[in-house]
């Protein structure tokens, strides 16, 4: 049988003001770790949830954004009538949309930063089926109303309802807010795509970007097939959620490599922390070591032995750094869109399975920093040891 | 009986042939074992004595796989042991050997009773076994009633017999104490003493002892003395020595 853990448990506990310089080390890292993926989930999951999956979403073939798309009236009302198109009293579901962005003052700050404005068609409610209002109205049809999300309420000063404000050379009358599910449109304001066509001075009849919703989660393939085939149109078709997915993926992907470097080379300072705690534990230890070689425990045994204290350390760090990281579960922050350079606000997400991720890291660094000095104490002379006070 | 003439009985208990040590210590050779021959049976009680850096300590830690020696062989209970692996070693100290040192040399963050129990973890008792022989261990030593206490809550005597529990716990073939007293005052070292001829008396241990106190290697059923690298028989023994003894 092996070395007892009662003992290294003991022997951390007792020898606590040294396990403390590796454990703060490796809680550290998980902290910025567990942060870091928490953001990039965040963000991506925000995105994600933007799309439904039984809507498509349609731009000019090529276009990677709505912001590079262009799609005229005519091509809209020929989609309207392709398969697939789900109908209420024989309209179809489509919504067509305008985005700008437009500069609003930040509560937080005070500065400016760019909001996306999306011009829609009125029945956009029937499309995106999991955006409700939760205060005030809809904006009417030909008029400058707005309706902005729950959190571009919340972000901007001057977006409350009744507010006016100008942008694009209007003045627009807030009348409503919506709750789009913590979604990327609850950092929009909406209107009627029409009317910003108006006051931008935009040629009418051309949209960025059509939004249907499908008859059927299945519709999906018939109408790409049937839009794709059209001689007449020269348009991409995509899920909705895969259009969200793929635009979270720049920004998804700085935060995880940015995340990842500055992890690396903290867990490069835990590894050398949990080093230096185990080094000094051996060698503080190491006529109890010699006397349990004596008394026929094996060089195996110690070796265990010690990398089961550098892991029982760096466990205790790893879910340091977990907990004090877990308040931030939920908290709202915000971050540029790369892809529209708009204002975006997100939440850390940390999940379950991003915990276990950082307990793992913590013993991974563990037995980087455990493995040597365990090998160090178990291949000691147990004589000379046993000689020397 | 115990011989150091390279004639004692092909069934002693502890056969010590031609050992020699040297330690390198820079340029310098230490020549601490010379050739040194010992017998020594089943039962037996012998102190082993001699000036401050005459090799005692040097030859228990041979006599216990602690260390290897430059030449010669040891055999105990027809075991050889000096060309074992280390792996090989390990494993016979935890059946065959039984330490108790100066220092006690306990563990301090494990109780008495877990101190004890150490060398079982590496048998095949169950847990309610090794709790018998733990409590059996520290009963002998007069510390049935201290299984909970921690080392430092502990005089240097209980310590000690504490030490001695781990040394006999697991019934080993013979025990080597170095300088068992050498930490105590007169009246713990007594009990000390009293401790350990009782084991030999009673239980039918094999102890072989270093010391300095003439008074503690009276206790013995034979003296040896280490001069220059070799066993001498000393003046005093209660039993049998028998001086290049064929029996
Ligand atoms: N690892 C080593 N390297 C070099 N020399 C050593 C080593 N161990 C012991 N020696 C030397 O070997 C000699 C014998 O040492 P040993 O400890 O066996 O003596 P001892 O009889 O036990 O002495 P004491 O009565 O002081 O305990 C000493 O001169 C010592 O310096
Ligand atoms: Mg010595």
């Amino acid at each position: 049988m092996a070395i007892p853990v009662i003992y290294n448990f003991r022997s951390v506990i007792s020898r606590w003001t040294s396990a403390i310089v590796a454990v703060l080390g490796i809680a550290g890292t998980v902290g910025v770790f567990v942060a870091m993926l928490a953001l990039a989930r965040g963000f991506r999951a925000t995105l994600v949830s933007s799309g439904s999956y039984d809507n498509a979403i349609v731009m000019r073939a090529g276009a990677t954004s709505e912001m590079m798309s262009g799609i005229s009236l005519d091509n809209i009302k020929v989609l309207q009538d392709e398969p697939g198109v789900a109908r209420t009293n024989g309209d179809p579901l489509v919504t067509s949309e305008v985005v700008v962005v437009a500069p609003f003052p930040l509560r937080s700050t005070g500065t400016d930063a760019n909001a996306q404005v999306r011009g829609v068609s009125p029945n956009v409610l029937t499309v995106r089926r999991n955006i409700r209002i939760v205060q005030g109205r809809m904006f009417r049809p030909g008029l400058s109303e707005l309706i902005v999300g729950r959190n571009a309420t919340n972000s901007y000063s001057g977006l409350s309802i009744g507010n006016k404000v100008r942008f694009g050379g209007g003045e627009w009358t807030v009348v409503g807010v919506f709750d789009a599910g913590g979604s990327a449109f609850d950092s929009e304001v909406w209107c009627d795509a029409q009317v910003l066509d108006d006051v931008y001075k935009r040629p009418n009849n051309v949209f960025q970007s059509a939004t249907v919703h499908l008859s059927s989660l299945d519709a999906f393939q018939a109408f790409k097939d049937a839009v794709t085939k059209d001689p007449r149109l020269n348009l991409d078709v995509s899920r909705e959620v895969d259009y969200y997915a793929k635009q979270s993926q720049t920004m998804t992907r700085l935060i995880s490599v940015l995340g990842g470097l500055v992890a690396s080379v903290m867990a490069i300072g835990a590894i050398f922390g949990a080093l230096n705690t185990m080094y000094s534990a051996v060698a503080e230890r190491s006529r109890e070591i010699a006397v349990m070689r004596a008394l026929g425990f094996g060089a195996i045994a110690v070796v265990f032995s010690f990398l089961i204290e550098a892991l029982l350390i760096s466990f205790i760090g790893g879910a340091l750094g977990c907990i004090a990281v877990l308040p931030l579960n939920g908290f709202t922050t915000g971050a540029m869109n790369w892809q529209t350079f708009s204002h975006l606000a997100f939440a850390f997400r940390i999940t379950p399975d991003l915990l276990l991720g950082g307990i793992i890291f913590a013993l991974a660094m563990g037995v980087m920093g455990g493995l040597f000095p365990a090998i160090h104490a178990a291949l000691r002379p147990v004589a000379t040891t046993l000689r020397s006070l | 009986m115990v011989s150091v003439n390279n004639n004692g009985n092909s069934s002693s208990l502890i056969q010590v042939r031609g050992l020699n040590k040297t330690y390198h210590r820079a340029d310098e050779q230490i020549q601490v074992l010379q050739g040194l021959n010992l017998d020594v049976d089943k039962g037996d009680f012998v102190a082993f004595m001699g000036p401050s850096g005459s090799g005692k300590t040097t030859l228990l830690n041979l006599l216990g796989g602690l260390d290897v020696p430059t030449a010669g062989a040891i055999s105990v209970a027809s075991d050889e042991i000096t060309h074992m692996s280390s792996g090989k070693l390990t494993e016979w100290r935890a059946r065959h050997v039984g330490f108790v040192f100066q220092t006690y040399n306990l563990i301090p963050v494990l109780t008495a009773f877990q101190n004890v129990e150490l060398p079982l973890l590496l048998t095949r008792l169950s847990k309610s076994e090794r709790r018998q022989h733990v409590e059996t261990a520290l009963s002998i030593v007069g510390l049935g009633n201290r299984t909970r206490h921690f080392p430092r809550q502990l005089s240097g005597g209980q310590e000690q017999r504490v030490a001695i529990a781990r040394a006999i716990v697991s019934d080993p073939t013979f025990l080597l104490c170095d300088e068992p007293t050498g930490d105590l005052d007169r009246k713990s070292a007594d009990e000390i003493m009293a401790l350990i001829e009782e084991l030999v008396a009673k239980h039918g241990k094999t102890v072989l002892m270093v010391t300095h106190d003439p008074v503690v290697a009276a206790r013995a059923h034979t003296v040896l003395h280490l001069e220059k690298g070799v066993l001498v028989e000393g003046s005093k023994s209660r039993q049998s020595v028998t001086a290049g003894g064929v029996v």
